[in-house]
């Protein structure tokens, strides 16, 4: 089981990316831009409904982020190649980071609703735990040294959680269904549909380039090591201590 | 196949025996959970429709932070004596050793209920309804889930620098639909079941369990190592 | 017998395989995090051959006694043992090769016969009961069978993990300095075992610091240090 060590010709790869860089967050502009100005103020919210072009998205990208978090998973347990936990790993940081923007936002959205910072709100609540399931899986990553053993484990912990998410999602929803009849800021009228879809492509192109680059970042990571470890083989190579 | 069960079993009972040699270790989980339903009652306060509510919830929560102690143990004993290494060398499959140690944990698990869940219905004014063996489904299968899950994540989070931070931290949020099953499914049964919720939950369960079981019987030879 | 390290970490199979061969590795690597604890290992056993492997501690002798074994699975190269490919076979490989490390691998709460019961299930042993109490007779811990591990002295839990070996009778036995805490006694039960293994076909590794406690001349020596043999 050799580690195939990331070449050159991935890493100058990123000339792609960069121009994604710039596009991206173009769109975004552009995206917000559209929903600012097409969109009438809500009857209930008022102007406070424009949070939503960017809270539904990032919930949105949030579970895309989750979703490659799991085939990478698995891929790495079949081919035992490390790009794909490195892959899992990008992707588990940005889905991480988006779900905490959610909660936040879905949290600022509620206070001058409801007047208050948080509600069991079936969604929220949802996503408040599929964050701690991500949480979890990087701090299992950062408490784990040797790769080899971090890149099993986190496979294993990203398929699980991942296997959770629509099982949380549902027995959440249960449970609030039980216990109060709720009015879900999820309705979304049709004249917003089309701000929505734009801007959640706008937040899809800036999560690729996110977890591209940070992908980048931990190939040439695994690069050097790999540099470091064949130096360490040779003979009368010393022992390389990280 | 009978070459499987018969490793699966033996180490299901060693492991059995081991803890039964232990035997102030299960005293001391089986206290934890109790002193837990204890401590809960202080802090709720002593109203007892407020206590009657709760209890559910409580329970399980007794139940999660207890199991938690018998999962780091079912690991602690192969790595003490080196024994882990001796125990992935014999021949047979990795998943037979995890469901020996699942079936283990389950039986330590439900014994440490059997004494708690009494003391739970006393502190908290329950009584036992007529509907109490689906009662005892839920109880059961929701334990079996806890089981499932813990004993596949003690598998790593034991051999880590912060065990103790890593389990819960890893575990707990995985566990939340069986923690709204149980408590939501027992609540439902406890009051006598008006709306026949319980059938739903039981369901969520059941679901959960199989998916839970069969991930942790492929995924184990993958996370476990000498 | 094969010599020079190779410094390459580079995948190569073997071209021919030695006929007969009972372990034959090529470019055997192991990391251990950042730490390379065995450099393109290449090492050829045949049938019959009792190898002995010197050298200090942290060499990376224990690490190559495990990869062997199937215990831990090497980060880079090949190998075939007792004929069975390393990675793809390994479940194979455990059936038939038995491995005695620095530590017991015994459960200190459970009895001597426990343990030893528990090893023969798992290994499926044949009429386990009376197999476990000869292989306890034999080793001279028949009067102490239900006792504790908890309570032996390391010569004793030694001699435990000796019996286990007895039960297993494996083909290729692996041992890991077997000679501590062993008395007169001790010593001479190990010198059965490979006897026996030998006897079967089969073959023998034993890291070792003094060679004077073999008690009948190796086939080959090797000396490992810093994750090289030589």
């Amino acid at each position: 089981m050799t580690a195939r060590a990331p070449t050159v010709a991935t890493i100058t790869a990123s000339q792609r990316w960069r121009v994604l860089g710039i596009i991206a967050p173009l769109v975004l502009i552009g995206a917000q831009t559209f929903g600012f100005m097409t969109s009438p103020p809500d009857r209930d919210m008022g102007d406070l409904q424009k949070i939503m072009y960017v809270h539904v998205p990032a919930a949105w990208n949030a579970f895309i982020a989750y979703f490659i978090v799991f085939v990478a998973s698995l891929r790495y347990l079949f081919t035992k190649d490390e790009r794909h936990d490195l892959l899992a790993a990008s992707a588990a940081e940005a889905g991480a980071v988006l779900t905490a923007l959610t909660l936040m936002l879905g949290s600022i959205w509620g206070r001058p609703t409801w007047g208050v910072w948080w509600t069991w709100d079936a969604r929220l609540t949802s996503t408040a735990v599929l964050l701690m399931i991500f949480v979890g899986y990087l701090a299992l990553r950062a408490f784990t040294d040797d790769p080899d053993r971090r890149a099993r484990w986190s496979a294993a912990v990203g398929i699980f959680g991942a296997l959770n998410v629509p099982i949380v999602y549902m027995s959440v929803r249960w449970w609030r269904t039980l216990h109060q009849v709720q009015s879900s800021p999820s309705t979304v009228d049709p004249a917003y549909a089309w701000g929505l879809r734009l801007n959640a492509i706008a937040v899809l192109l800036l999560l690729s380039y996110f977890i591209a680059r940070r992908y980048q970042i931990a190939l040439m990571e695994r690069r050097l090591e790999h540099w470091r470890d064949e130096v360490a083989l040779t003979p009368g190579g010393e022992p390389v201590h990280a | 196949m009978s070459a499987a069960w018969t490793r699966v079993s033996a180490v299901a009972a060693k492991d059995l025996t081991a803890e039964r040699r232990a035997k102030a270790n299960i005293v001391a989980v089986t206290s934890l959970g109790a002193l837990t339903l204890l401590v809960f009652g202080f802090a709720i306060g002593p109203d007892v429709a407020t206590l009657r509510t709760a209890a559910a919830g409580i329970l399980w929560l007794s139940v999660l932070f207890s199991g938690v102690l018998v999962f780091h143990r079912s690991y602690q004993i192969e790595l003490d004596g080196g024994a882990l290494e001796t125990l992935l060398l014999y021949p047979g499959e990795r998943w037979e050793i995890f469901a020996g140690k699942l079936l283990a944990n389950l039986c330590v698990v439900l014994l440490v209920e059997a004494i708690v869940i009494p003391v739970a219905l006393v502190l908290y004014h329950v009584t036992v309804p007529d509907t109490w063996p689906s009662l005892l489904a839920v109880i059961v299968l929701g334990t079996l889930g806890f089981v499932t899950l813990g004993t596949f994540y003690a598998a790593m989070a034991s051999r880590t620098r912060s065990k103790e931070v890593l389990l819960p931290l890893l575990l707990f949020p995985m566990l939340v639909p069986v923690l709204l099953a149980a408590t939501e499914g027992s609540a439902a049964l406890l009051s006598g079941d008006p709306m026949g919720d319980a059938g739903a939950w039981l369901r969520l369960l059941v679901v959960f369990d199989v998916i839970f079981l069969l991930a942790a019987l492929f995924v184990f030879e993958h996370i476990i190592e000498a | 017998m094969s010599v020079a390290a190779s410094a390459s970490s580079v995948v190569r199979e073997p071209a021919t395989q030695p006929a007969g061969s009972a372990l034959s590795l090529v470019g055997i690597t192991r990391r251990f995090g950042h730490k390379w604890a065995l450099r393109g290992i290449e090492l050829d056993v045949a049938f019959g051959d009792l190898i002995v492997i010197q050298g200090h501690n942290g060499g990376g002798k224990s690490t190559l006694l495990r990869v062997i074994a199937t215990a831990v699975q090497p980060t880079g190269g090949s190998g075939r043992v007792l004929g069975k490919d390393l990675k793809r076979d390994a479940t194979q490989i455990r059936a038939q090769s038995g491995l005695l490390g620095t530590s017991n691998g015994l459960y200190e709460d459970l009895s001597a016969t426990e343990n030893l019961l528990f090893a023969a299930r798992m290994l499926g042993v044949r009429q386990p009961t009376p197999r476990v109490a000869e292989a306890l007779r034999q080793v001279g811990l028949a009067s102490d069978a239900d006792e504790r591990v908890r309570a032996f002295s390391s010569g004793m839990q030694r001699r435990l993990a000796l019996a286990r070996l007895l039960l297993q009778q494996p083909k290729l036995l692996l041992l890991d300095e077997p000679f501590n805490t062993l008395d007169a006694d001790g010593t001479a039960l190990v010198h059965d075992l490979m006897a026996g293994a030998r006897e079967r076909g089969g073959a023998v590794v034993v890291v070792l610091h003094d060679l004077a406690r073999l008690g009948v001349a190796p086939s080959a020596t090797y000396t490992m240090t810093m994750g090289r043999l030589s």
